[in-house]
């Protein structure tokens, strides 16, 4: 069954833009990245997408969609009625470079700031030996496709463009949280995850969680755990009480 | 707006969201639950009367433990070591801004208020009206980062409110017996089931490997955790509905159903 939908697509660069109007065939079983690509061949062969695998595996469509943050190739057409009109738009927490394309260098500059995992000294590459429960928790957050959808979601940057500077986002603060349960890691994470990364900003509001397409429970296993190692170790008041006490170095 | 999605490079789109969803209703359900709890529960805490049933040795939660010399005699199930009380101080403020605190600074709850209350934000990809943000970073938010000790009196708490109910049993078994228990049940669910319990019982750890037995732990409260939020509202119902049970029997409006 084909039928017309009305689709509204955000068109324009980093100074100006508007959503433009489009009737498309829709076809069953498609995908709204489909309609994308329809209308490139048809209507409009200077739209910008990005897009790779159309599998949901390179994070690359990543878009709005009716103002939720979605990948345009895992957004069935079967979710909308028939008369519904369908807005698309870039990434509104990123800049935008054309169309639905935007930059999201930000966040491979948070990426690079995180230090990279950090075996103790001596062990040599092919000497790691880790207990499957040890590492399993930290799998969960290795399903990361890196389409930045709850970085794009998540308040603290995408409604204060100020706070990007401090705030390394839900991916990297998981990131962060990985390599600390990472049985194998040596380096200490806790104190720089909220001085340097930010993780006081996050007030599990869990639009990260929310909108994750790989369903990872970002809030609950990553921020929320991260957020009880800072508090071990900075908010402890007997902790607290006995360095200033004791007069303790800073470890 | 020209910070967030107003900022200047970022595609020019003057909505607020363009989300077409109800996705204001989540938002506003919150706001009433926590007032029409706020309300109840700081109009019987105020109340000062019918809060204990004599008869069957039902104590509502609200009141409990009841310390001073105010409290009716039999409620105070761990004696009087406080004396008599100006009438404007709740019997039970021993234990309720410890109870208040927990649950202010529970995870659940941080996130609920701050999207309903605070706007911020309403609902995800919502801009919220704030001009500028800081979040949990400094005072007087940076307080929600001592959850865990509220936690630990909460734990005391329960075991009182445990042992208020299982004395209820000691008069027979009534229908209020039964509804002081469900809800100590439900009580106990919802502390354990905090975020904050399950780092202390697991999570803290890197090498699960080596404490199987907190490993155990941190799995059961894993999958208790999961209900954090249903626990965190259905406890609220149930100690209104509690605290109201234990009201309408000591005021005399209702008899208890008798069982044995
Ligand atoms: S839970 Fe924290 S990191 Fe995730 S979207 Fe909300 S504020 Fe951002
Ligand atoms: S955590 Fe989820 S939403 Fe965030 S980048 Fe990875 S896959 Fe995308
Ligand atoms: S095209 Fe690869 S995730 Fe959508
Ligand atoms: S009680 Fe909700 S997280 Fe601790």
């Amino acid at each position: 069954m084909s039928y017309k939908a009305k689709f509204k697509i955000w068109r324009g660069d980093d100074q100006t833009g508007e959503l433009h109007d489009y009737l498309i065939e829709v076809n069953e079983g498609e995908v709204v990245l489909d309609i994308i690509h329809r209308l490139q061949a048809t209507h409009a062969p200077d739209l910008a997408v990005r897009w790779n695998c159309k599998a949901g595996k390179c994070g690359s469509c990543s878009a709005e969609i009716n103002g939720r943050p979605k990948l345009l190739c895992m957004t069935r057409m079967s979710t909308f009625t028939e008369d519904e009109v369908i807005t698309v738009t870039p990434l509104r927490a990123f800049p935008v470079i054309r169309d639905l394309v935007t930059d999201v260098s930000f966040n491979y500059k948070k990426a690079r700031e995180i230090p990279s995992f950090t075996p103790p000294p001596g062990l040599g590459p092919g000497e790691y030996r880790m207990k499957q429960v040890d590492v399993e928790r930290s799998q969960e957050f290795r399903k990361c496709i890196e389409c930045f959808l709850c970085q794009d979601t998540c308040h603290v940057i995408r409604d204060h463009e100020e706070n990007k500077e401090s705030f390394a986002g839900p991916r990297f603060l998981m990131r962060i949280a990985e390599l600390e349960m990472h049985p194998l890691d040596s380096a200490d994470r806790v104190r720089e995850a909220q001085d340097e990364h930010g993780l006081g900003y996050c007030n599990i509001t869990k639009c990260c969680t929310e909108v994750c397409p790989e369903g990872i429970k970002i809030t609950d296993n990553a921020l929320i755990p991260m957020k009880e190692r800072v508090a071990d170790r900075k908010y402890d008041p007997i902790v607290w009480l006995g360095s200033k006490l004791f007069k303790r170095e800073k470890a | 707006m020209t910070s967030g999605v107003g900022a200047p490079r970022r595609a020019r789109i003057s909505a607020r969201t363009l989300r077409t969803d109800r996705w204001w209703l989540p938002p506003l359900l919150t706001n009433l639950g926590l007032l029409t709890f706020v309300v109840y529960a700081g109009a019987r805490s105020f109340m000062g009367k019918w809060y204990w049933v004599e008869e069957y040795g039902y104590l509502t939660p609200f009141y409990s433990p009841c310390l001073s010399e105010s409290c009716l005699p039999g409620s105070s199930h761990f004696g009087t070591p406080l004396p008599e009380l100006p009438g404007w101080i709740p019997l039970g403020f021993v234990a309720l801004p410890f109870l208040l605190g927990f649950r202010l600074t529970c995870y659940y709850y941080r996130k609920a208020y701050y999207r309903s209350v605070w706007q911020s934000p309403p609902a995800c990809a919502v801009a919220e009206p704030h001009g500028s943000y800081s979040g949990e970073t400094r005072l007087p938010l940076i307080v929600q980062n001592a959850h865990r000790y509220f936690f630990y009196v909460a734990l005391v708490v329960s075991v009182i409110n445990t042992y208020d109910a299982a004395l209820s049993f000691t008069h027979g078994v009534g229908l209020g017996s039964l509804v002081l228990t469900t809800n100590v049940i439900l009580l106990w669910g919802y502390t354990l089931s905090c975020h904050s319990c399950r780092h202390i019982a697991g999570g803290r750890l890197k090498h699960f490997s080596k404490h199987p037995v907190r490993y155990r732990a941190w799995t059961l409260i894993s999958k208790l955790n999961v209900r954090h939020m249903q626990l965190a509202w259905t406890t609220l119902a149930t100690l209104m509905l509690t605290d109201l049970y234990v009201m309408l029997v000591a005021s005399g409006a209702i008899s208890d159903l008798r069982f044995f």
